[in-house]
């Protein structure tokens, strides 16, 4: 059987959409997913690295044991500090929230808000304020984490503990405040001419990057927090 | 998919912004639901963390990893719509996801914090 | 461009690229950027060839004394990183850019102002590393870097540091161009081309780009680990601190691993396209050919320790690595036999093309089974670190990689320029290049089994390895002669080579249907595809009469993974009967502008350029950083705040102009609407 190639007599240049694509999906977003994925690999090695040297530190502080140094008879205590990482991680979720309804706010601009509940759902303005509140909220917490354990004798040099946990949860920081900056972005995009429907898929993108660093923090509050 | 079977006789023009996304969404009630799921079971593993008859069992780090992974599985099916988007993008995510475990596993084979190796641990 | 609103009557005339330097400097074409690509590998490519033709002049008798260890040092090391980083890996490259949208139908890449991004990151990134000579201080440290040798204790100067820092810019390029071509061929192919017509070439492509993103990141992490200790006095590699040693070595080979596939598959891709068109037979087995391709990627994330059995992993991760190290032989051996039933009974037209594609199939195949015996622990303990290593993977990169990427040259390159290049030049460049291969390389496999080890810069008389060294320099002088038969060749043609026409070679896929060199808007009017082999469908239906492949496709034009149909389905082709009546194929000789075709361009733009320049001033910081510290160490006050003032300049000047031409980047729209 042969079959005739490369027609397309029947359509004029103009008639095909030269946005059109092979899925009928946005570019922008299997980009974003491609991106996602790679960075799983990002998040892997961090972790693994973490989780290689756990137990491995030859001097402390320690994550969860309290350590008694030799030299000095000083008992340092275990450093982590659950309350305060537990708070950060609610605000995390939060924040996972505020974007979904900003996006939600984003994709139902143009549908009709009859209530006051309605009109607040849908203040994108709002919500992407909101979500970028409490990731500043969150690197506030990790600030404090970061300056308090310096305090307790714990730097990036201290041991391999200080070393990979440092880089951990400081690339995490990094990503929460690119974030930041990009949802700030778009805030300011909302407030001088308004999103709409047809920005969907810009504010879509972020919102993945943003659920996909709250995930990775879900997986580290586990492995670095919370197992001893 | 929803999107599969979209009438299609017409989309000579394919929609280029959100294609795909608007069928099917999550509701605001959704976005609550998860977001309180979120919060009980984050209540749950800091809670599980004070109990010491829980942290010296074998289940406590299982307990733990379910939870996590529960969590974790929870944002993306709902909050990245994963499990109401284009199957393609599950498969981008998965796939990667899938490797990056495996090698972490891997790791910790290879670096004696899994399973006794024979010869022991240098 | 002005002309084209300004002149219509001269319109004709203006369909003529902009050939000025700015021009090529805001270009967003990916025909362009492809190019610049190619051009800039093949020198880098020349320039670690020089690297290596001075390493077997040192070594070409006994007691060698041309260059110094110090300098033999950063000559390995360099010749390694320069030619897989910024021969290979952007020779590869160059192809992706030019044929991923000519072969899948499209007329650019999905964004095109980041792929742009990624030609002058590399390219930046290079002439970043390579600096390092002008300083005395290039790399030591060999390719792969072993911490904790390359951590500041054992490795104190910038040599490494220019190491760490080039790769990093150079990875950012890689994942850049990772991203955009895997959302190409999802996204951009044109109607009727499902996953199962692509070219062979655009499949490899594909499949590489997945190792790109999944195995760069680890090596970002890896070196993050290395510039932290190396700057900020981390423990990452310091084993007195209790560092393993051999974290660099499986994070490095985690990448390591699947970067080796990501040389080579292009070249696979590369020979599978051209051996057809010149075999005049389709590819043998085309969907075990892609399936092969496919378990290749995903067995290469799980072999990476076989690099490592001299460590002593134990006998529990030695047996697991050997076993899927020989397991990833079977779709590789796969490929060879294909490539073979694809010339048997074909009718083969021994042009220098096809003769690198023979080649390859020949090296690739003594490089594969050396790969095979030292994926046995055992056997590779008495072959690792020795010549015979250096004698396998050059079979594998040279004989596999460089032969792929040669006959993509001589196959694309009337495509890439319009003119054709020599036949007769081309055979003594591939005559001189296969003999001085083997002869350069083969004899290593004797010196090595004899105990000669690798990174050596001198080694003494009556060991029984002068003869077979002697061999070597003499093979590599002759590829260095052959080399330079290819620079003579590209500058002929380019001057005065002969026209070539739109499909010189009789070739069956999309990219052939267009003129050499292909307008800037790619194709005047989408195809519509309904084959695999759509030329030969229309112009020699004879050699695709009994390919049994896509009728299926045409009633499901969108993508199927994994056995499920996904996506909206193109705009349904016209009726047959509209398709046979207008069966006077529609191949594309007359040039028009875009303008007069209506076709919307990316306008071009600087702002990539600027972005990849902050990006690679921002990296070039940390070299202050350390010059600082060296400065304090000598107790020079004022040297250590002038260096410091340098590092806060270079990093804060390149940070802002990165995110300052980021943004005025992504606020522009892609296309302006003045037409």
């Amino acid at each position: 059987m042969t079959s005739v190639p490369l027609t397309a007599g029947h359509v004029a240049p103009d008639a095909h959409d030269p946005h059109a694509t092979s899925t009928g999906l946005d570019n922008k977003k299997i980009a974003i997913w491609a991106f996602i994925g790679s960075e799983c690999m990002l998040f892997a090695s961090l972790i693994s690295t973490y989780l290689i040297y756990k137990g491995r530190s030859k001097v402390g502080p320690f994550p969860h044991e309290t350590w008694t140094d030799p030299s000095t008879g000083k008992t340092l205590h275990a450093i982590l500090n659950i309350p305060v990482t537990s708070a950060s991680t609610f605000v995390l979720l939060m924040s996972s929230l505020a974007m979904v309804l900003a996006l939600a706010a984003v994709q139902n601009k143009n549908v009709p808000k009859r209530t006051t509940g309605e009109r607040i759902l849908g203040n994108s303005s709002l919500w992407l304020l909101a979500t970028a509140a409490l990731g500043i909220t969150f690197l506030g917490f990790q600030a404090y984490e970061f300056t308090s354990f310096v305090h307790e004798g714990l730097s990036i040099r201290t041991n391999l503990f200080g070393s990979s946990f440092f880089t951990l949860t400081g690339f995490h920081g990094a990503h929460v405040t690119a974030g930041v900056i990009w949802l700030l972005t778009l805030f300011a995009i909302d407030r001088k001419r308004g999103l709409g429907p047809r920005d969907e898929v810009n504010v879509d993108i972020a919102a993945l990057y943003w659920h996909f660093v709250d995930v990775v923090w879900i997986a580290i509050f586990t492995l670095v927090y919370l197992i001893k | 998919m929803a999107h599969s079977t979209h009438p299609s006789a017409d989309a000579a023009v394919v929609d280029h912004h959100g294609a795909g996304i608007e069928h099917t969404h999550p509701t605001w009630s959704t976005y609550w639901k998860v977001a309180t799921i979120l919060t009980l079971i984050t209540a749950v593993e800091v809670w599980v963390y004070y109990v010491p008859a829980i942290v010296h069992s074998r289940w406590f780090v299982p307990i733990l990893l379910v939870m996590s992974a529960v969590k974790f599985a929870i944002v993306v099916m709902f909050y990245m719509h994963l499990k109401y988007d284009h199957r393609l993008f599950r498969v981008l995510f998965t796939g990667p996801l899938i490797i990056a475990m495996i090698t972490i596993v891997a790791l910790m084979f290879l670096f004696g914090k899994l399973a006794a190796r024979v010869g022991g641990m240098g | 461009m002005a002309t084209i609103a300004a002149t219509p009557a001269h319109a004709h005339e203006s369909h003529a690229h902009p050939t000025g330097l700015r021009s090529w400097l805001a270009t967003v074409d990916h025909k362009r950027i492809g190019t610049l690509y190619l051009f800039t590998a093949l020198f880098f490519f020349l320039l670690g060839g020089l690297e290596a033709e001075i390493i077997r002049m040192q070594l070409q008798g006994p007691n060698g004394h041309l260059v110094s260890a110090e300098t033999y040092n950063q000559l390995f090391t360099m010749h390694g990183t320069t030619m897989i980083f910024l021969a290979i890996m952007p020779l590869s490259a160059a192809f992706f850019n030019f044929l991923i949208p000519l072969q899948i139908g499209a007329r650019d890449v999905a964004f095109p102002r980041l792929n742009a991004f990624s030609y002058w990151v590399y390219v930046l990134g290079g002439i970043f590393i390579n600096l390092s000579w002008l300083l005395h201080a290039a790399p030591d440290g060999g390719w792969f870097g072993y911490a904790p040798l390359t951590t500041r204790a054992y490795s104190p100067g910038l040599n490494i540091d220019f190491w760490v820092l080039g790769l990093q810019i150079l990875g950012v390029s890689s994942l850049a161009a990772g991203f955009n071509f895997i959302t190409t061929i999802i996204n951009m192919r044109a109607p009727g081309m499902n996953l199962m017509r692509m070219p062979m070439f655009t499949w490899a492509a594909f499949v590489v780009q997945f190792l790109i993103v999944l195995a760069f990141p680890v090596i970002t992490i890896a070196l993050v680990f290395l510039m932290f200790d190396r700057f900020f006095g981390t423990n990452f590699y310091t084993t007195a601190a209790g560092a393993d040693p051999l974290l660099w070595q499986h994070l490095f080979w985690i990448f390591g691993h699947p970067e080796v596939y990501i040389l080579i598959l292009p070249a696979f891709g590369l020979v599978s396209d051209v051996l057809p068109a010149h075999t005049r037979k389709p590819i043998f087995g085309y969907p075990v050919m892609v399936f092969s391709l496919i378990l290749i990627a995903f067995l290469g994330f799980g072999v990476w320790a076989h690099h490592m059995f001299a460590v002593g992993m134990g006998p529990i991760a030695d047996t697991v690595f050997g076993l899927t190290t020989m397991l990833i032989a079977i779709p590789t051996g796969v490929k060879i036999f294909n490539w073979i039933a694809t010339m048997h009974g074909g009718s083969i037209r021994f042009t220098t093309a096809c003769l690198f594609c023979i080649a390859l199939v020949a090296f690739f195949t003594i490089g594969g089974l050396s790969g095979v015996m030292h994926a046995s622990p055992p056997a590779d303990l008495q072959q690792t670190d020795t010549y015979f290593i250096v004698a396998h993977f050059h079979y594998v990169l040279f004989g596999g990689s460089m032969m792929g990427l040669f006959a993509g040259v001589y196959h694309y390159f009337p495509k890439i320029t319009g003119r054709m290049l020599s036949e007769r030049i081309g055979k003594w460049h591939f005559w001189l290049t296969a003999i001085g291969m083997n002869l350069t390389f083969f004899p290593m496999h004797f010196s090595g089994l004899l105990g000669m080890p690798r990174r050596i810069y001198r080694y003494d008389a009556g060991q029984g390895w002068d003869g077979f060294n002697f061999a070597s320099s003499i093979g590599a002088y002759i590829l260095g002669i052959g080399t330079l038969f290819l620079v003579w060749n590209i500058i002929k043609s380019l001057r005065s080579g002969t026209r070539a026409g739109n499909d010189p070679w009789g070739s069956p896929t999309l990219e052939w249907a267009i003129p050499s060199p292909p307008p800037e808007y790619n194709f005047a009017r989408i195809p519509t595809v309904t084959s695999r082999y759509p030329l030969w469908d229309m112009k020699q239906p004879v050699l695709t009469a009994d390919v049994p492949h896509t009728q299926r496709g045409d009633k499901e034009m969108d993508v199927a993974i994994g056995g499920k149909t996904v996506g909206h389905p193109h705009p349904a082709p016209a009726p047959q009967s509209t398709r046979v009546a207008e069966s006077a194929m529609h191949i594309e000789t007359e040039t028009y502008s875009a303008a007069e075709l209506g076709i919307a361009l990316p306008d071009p733009t600087i702002k990539p350029l600027f972005v990849a320049l902050g990006l690679v001033i921002m990296l070039t910081a940390p070299l202050f950083m350390h010059e600082a510290q060296m400065r304090e160490i000598a107790g020079n006050a004022a040297g250590h705040r002038t260096a410091m003032t340098m590092f806060w300049v270079f990093a804060l000047g390149g940070a802002s102009l990165m995110v300052g031409m980021l943004y005025n980047w992504l606020l522009t729209p892609l296309e302006s609407a003045h037409h």
